[in-house]
């Protein structure tokens, strides 16, 4: 079966429930999913809220690692340290500690000019990671957070040789500190989760874009693609901006501009 | 004669852990240690039903929260935790699966592996 097939019959199927909600409600009077409870969420999370991102690399400074840092502290990876006993110099821990946000830096050979971005997991609507995954714990929530169910993980790392944004990590050994909002153990894959615990507590932001903006820079907007009135879905609206490996027909959910 | 001496031990190995079962369980954490659930009125559900069932209670979260994102909730392992671990005379918490502490005193006794915190935490936060 071919992809586009699929995507057709995805693409069918997922209107459905959007044209009878529409027809719904009277003429001219749709209802936004603006309405977030500041309480720990009760009720399961919903298709009508699709979280996504706006990266402008225009803004994003040489040599700033605010989002990075705020990540990793966020979600406890800066408590995983290179294992005892491991190679004294730090160049293999350097290449297999979880990062679940990398800045990277882009060089046009032709004119020279210097890009810098963020790059984590792109929270794909057609995530490679869960199509490839045998367990089914990749798996993307309703609401389009792309996670990792660790309880059904088996460590078989085939998510990550398929995605294509390189965004996920493997914990290769013990972790000694767990922290509440981030169980993390042994054996298992992981990778950006959009800060789903604060989502989840009724927060709609993420400790990237709080750094970010913090710094002055304001580089990432976050926020509910599907509701025209959130700040994120404003920006796309307004400026030109891709996704990254658009070609792959993925529609990852973090989109970028000034790249 | 051989047959029926090994049925009578078998009986009496199973009198033997009937008799023995109820006494453990009766070992009362809500007088033993200092954590909030010895002065909690009740758990979230009566204490014979959460001997037998708290596993299916988790499991049955964890989906939930981890597929949902449903958190607001009585049945999450960070509640058992919150509700559950001792603090120590230094007035930090002990592990709930330190030796002889909520979780690993019956898991050690009916040899259950307590797979929860090889990646959960094991004090409040």
């Amino acid at each position: 079966m071919s992809d586009k097939t699929n995507l057709a019959r995805r693409n069918f199927l997922a209107k459905l429930p959007a044209a009878a909600a529409t027809a719904a409600i009277a003429p001219g009077a749709v209802l936004h999913s603006a309405d977030i409870e500041a309480a720990p969420r009760s009720e399961p999370v919903t298709s009508k809220v699709r979280w996504g991102m706006l990266v402008d690399a225009n803004k994003c400074a040489d040599g700033c690692s605010a989002c990075v840092d705020a990540c990793n502290e966020e979600n406890g990876l800066d408590l995983h340290t290179n294992p005892e006993g491991a190679d004294a110099d730090a160049t293999k821990w350097d290449q297999q500690k979880p990062v679940w946000m990398r800045s990277v830096k882009l060089k046009d050979l032709q004119s020279g000019k210097i890009t810098n971005l963020p790059m984590m997991c792109q929270h794909c609507e057609h995530p490679p990671c869960q199509d490839v995954c045998p367990t089914g714990a990749s798996f993307r929530r309703a609401d389009g957070v792309v996670l990792v169910d660790r309880h059904t993980c088996i460590g078989c790392r085939y998510c990550m040789m398929a995605c294509p944004y390189k965004a996920r990590s493997f914990i290769h050994e013990n972790v000694d500190i767990k922290p509440t909002l981030a169980p993390r153990g042994k054996g298992c894959v992981e990778s950006c989760t959009f800060c789903v615990h604060r989502l989840d507590n009724g927060q709609t932001t993420t400790a990237c874009q709080d750094a970010c903006a913090k710094e002055g820079h304001n580089a990432i907007i976050f926020g509910d693609l599907n509701d025209p009135e959130s700040q994120v879905a404003k920006a796309l609206k307004k400026y030109p901006n891709q996704q990254i490996r658009d070609d792959l027909k993925l529609n990852p959910g973090v989109h970028y501009t000034g790249i | 004669m051989q047959y029926s001496c090994s049925i009578s031990k078998l009986a009496l190995l199973l009198l033997l852990f009937l008799v023995a079962l109820p006494v453990s369980a009766d070992k009362n954490w809500r007088i033993n240690g200092n954590s909030k659930a010895t002065k909690a009125e009740a758990c979230v559900a009566p204490v014979p039903e959460m001997r037998r069932n708290h596993m299916e209670m988790i499991e049955h979260q964890r989906d939930i929260t981890v597929h949902q994102g449903v958190r607001q909730t009585d049945n999450s392992l960070h509640g058992c935790i919150d509700c559950h671990a001792n603090v120590d005379e230094k007035g930090s918490h002990i592990p709930v699966n330190a030796e002889g502490q909520f979780c690993a005193s019956c898991h050690g006794f009916v040899a259950a592996k307590l797979d929860c915190f090889s990646c959960h935490a094991t004090v409040p936060k």
